[in-house]
């Protein structure tokens, strides 16, 4: 097999992978856009928010410290102790059902019925505040995050490789995990929407909001929970990403990768989100394998917005979104 | 008492339709530009104009300019910092390779620039809508920002990849470089400011605004009605990146004087504008001042607050900013989503009558 060839494969296999990230990511904006009709930008945030929690937890870190320390003039930075990360992520999915909570008390609740446009900056606003509000709560120095997950390069799948093609394929091991949590996630949401009362609940929230409330579903408790569930998809994609490149600002731009994926799948439709996420990660990696070096590198940047824009020329409502119907 | 229409008789159409047919906003308006002009440029020092004054002034016409985007013809842009690089890029090529050019006309032709790249972005908008437009602009934002970062031509080779604002000078005195004079800068930026603001005002007074409403409002009705939406929404992208563009060449060769792309016109910019123009108002040239003046004082003040006043290490101060910036953007989504314009429109009802209450 010509070398060439085998490069792509690994590079196309490799895209798979990332794609599978930025699914995940995805994933958090639809389930939130089907059940509520809010864009919500702050999906990025949420998931720098849930990592950095579950760092800070997980070392024993205490909240607000710095901004305490420069109040009282006090010295304290740890409680002394440290979580079990099981129990941490635990506490983090509390913290995030608690933030979800507020996010609906506070802020979608006063916001109900206004245009959707309105909403989206609204979500902007929030990532604002949630990106200073964990920078005062934990610092905003890079952390590294440690849950127990394996890394580093699969030795299997090199060797196989090697015996095959004569040259080992480099597929990380936090690469594979994650691409098997993010099945299971789907399937699980899938299954959740499907056979649960809360689930279907959830549908029929999304179907038509006045019809839902008049059979007696609460749309306050509706929303607390998809927010809740948002929260819980972003931790794991916080897991995800904070494993592979540490806890750090540049984690919430994954919601701006995470947007084209949307566009390219549509917002309504959950395999949307995973196939999406699959084309864009291995075309902006292919695209990088094959015309990258010719055009000055770094094209991962904006290719896959100048992909979902000319997609949408032709297919304004995505690959698998409802169609749009206007009416005056 | 304030504000009246009473005994303010106008003989003429001329009159009738002037920008402020009140006689108390006419003469507010105008001690506004003689304080602007006659007064500041003598008091000015450096602190005063880096720290406050021109940022304001230059944010100003970017909010102006995304303002008639978003505001007037309804399309949201995230583009903003992409199209600002533009400006400052296309300013800076023609400020080397034309040395003996004043910069007043380089500044225009690189909003000219500037207009066209926006309106070669604003394409797509024929076809996409609502926030999946707002997402494609972002196509723009990345694929500029990634352009001038990676192709040598733009930055003129030079090693470090920056872009440094050469001297220059306008009859015969420096606006650009570290030797300009405070009140030299100053002056430059605030005309542009105001034949922008003025401009802007009218256009959106006439025509080519009124078509622009009706896009915001409804485009299928507006379509219905005989409003060509391929023109309105491509002035609207071109006059829009046009001011864009200039903001964006003052930023780099007046304010900064030396730019490196990613960090200046980065998405957190154009995020930046599009606040100002939220929590000004949308829809308002008054509102573009307002919110501009908002967002540049805000991260001052709190410094000066935090920082010199209660001592506070500075990254505490500025992740507060972060906060209270959040904070504020969805407060006036909530209480007054019409942003600071309302509340002096509101206020202008109200020395309107006062001191009567009603």
């Amino acid at each position: 097999m010509p070398e060439q060839l085998v490069f792509a494969m690994e590079v196309i296999l490799n895209g798979l992978m990332a794609g599978v990230l930025y699914a995940l990511v995805a994933l958090g904006f639809v389930l939130i856009y089907k059940a509520s009709g809010i864009f919500n930008y702050a999906q990025g945030v949420m998931a720098l928010f849930a990592a950095m929690t579950l760092v800070g937890i997980m070392k024993g870190q205490v909240p607000f410290a710095h901004l305490i320390n420069a109040i009282f003039g006090t010295h304290i930075h740890y409680f002394g102790w440290n979580v079990p990360a099981l129990l941490a992520i635990l506490m983090t999915m509390a913290v995030m059902v608690l933030l979800a909570w507020a996010v609906q008390r506070f802020v979608m609740r006063h916001l109900v019925g206004q245009e959707p446009i309105i909403l989206f900056m609204a979500t902007i606003g929030l990532a604002y505040f949630l990106e200073g509000v964990a920078d005062l709560m934990w610092g905003s120095e890079i952390k590294t995050l440690d849950v127990g997950l394996p890394q580093g390069i699969n030795l299997w799948i090199d060797e196989t490789t090697y015996n095959i093609f004569d040259y080992g394929f480099f597929i990380d091991n936090l690469d594979i995990v994650a691409t098997i949590i993010a099945a299971l996630l789907v399937a699980a949401l899938v299954a959740f929407s499907q056979y649960t009362k809360q689930g279907r609940a959830m549908r029929a929230v999304a179907d038509d909001h006045q019809a839902a409330l008049s059979v007696g579903i609460s749309l306050n408790f509706i929303w607390v929970m998809v927010w809740s569930v948002a929260g819980f998809v972003a931790l794991v994609a916080g897991i995800m990403w904070g494993t592979k490149s540490g806890v750090q600002f540049s984690l919430s731009l994954i919601a701006l990768k995470a947007l084209p994926v949307l566009m390219l799948g549509g917002f309504t439709s959950i395999p949307g989100a995973i196939v999406g996420g699959l084309i864009i990660g291995v075309g902006e990696k292919l695209f990088e394998f094959a015309l990258g070096p010719a055009l000055g590198g770094a094209t991962e940047n904006w290719f896959a917005y100048v992909l979902a824009l000319i997609f949408l020329v032709f297919r304004p409502q995505g690959l698998f979104g409802e169609k749009i119907i206007e009416r005056v | 008492m304030f504000y009246r229409e009473a005994g303010d008789f106008k003989t003429s159409y001329i009159a009738d339709s002037q920008t402020f047919p009140i006689k108390f906003d006419r003469y507010r308006y105008y001690v506004v530009l003689a304080v602007a002009f006659g007064i500041i440029p003598f008091i000015i020092n450096d602190y005063w104009a880096n720290a406050l004054l021109l940022p304001f002034l230059i944010y100003a016409i970017a909010a102006i300019g995304l303002n008639i985007l978003v505001g007037y013809c309804g399309q949201v842009s995230l583009g903003t910092g992409g199209f600002m690089a533009v400006g400052a890029y296309a300013c800076y090529k023609l400020m080397t390779a034309f040395p003996d050019v004043s910069m007043f006309i380089h500044v225009i032709l690189a909003g000219g620039i500037t207009a066209f790249v926006g309106v070669l972005f604003g394409l797509p908008s024929l076809r996409i809508k609502g926030f999946y437009l707002a997402v494609a602009t972002l196509a723009a934002q990345f694929f500029l920002v990634w352009l001038f970062n990676r192709v040598p031509w733009f930055y003129n080779y030079s090693a470090s990849g920056q872009i440094n604002a050469p001297e220059r000078d306008v009859f015969g005195i420096i606006i650009t470089g570290p030797n300009a004079p405070a009140w030299a800068t100053y002056l430059f930026c605030l005309i542009f400011l105001t034949v922008c603001a003025i401009l802007a005002r009218n256009l959106t007074r006439g025509t080519t605004g009124r078509t622009w409403m009706a896009i915001r409002d409804m485009d299928i009705a507006a379509e219905i009605i005989g409003v060509n939406p391929l023109k309105a929404k491509l002035t609207a992208f071109a006059v829009s990146s046009f001011f864009v563009g200039i903001a964006g060449a003052l930023f780099f060769a007046v304010y900064l004087g030396a730019v490196e792309v990613g960090e200046v016109f980065g998405i957190q910019k154009s995020f930046l504008v599009l606040f100002m123009v939220i929590i000004g108002g949308l829809g308002s040239i008054f509102g573009s001042f307002a919110g501009a003046a908002f967002l540049v004082l805000l991260p001052v003040v709190l410094k000066v607050v935090g920082v010199d006043v209660l001592g506070w290490p500075t990254d505490i101060v500025a992740h507060l900013n972060l906060v209270i910036v959040g904070a504020l953007i969805i407060m006036f989504l909530i209480l007054e989503p019409h942003g600071l314009a309302q509340l002096w429109r509101v206020a202008k009802e109200k020395l309107r009558l006062w001191p009567f209450p009603h």
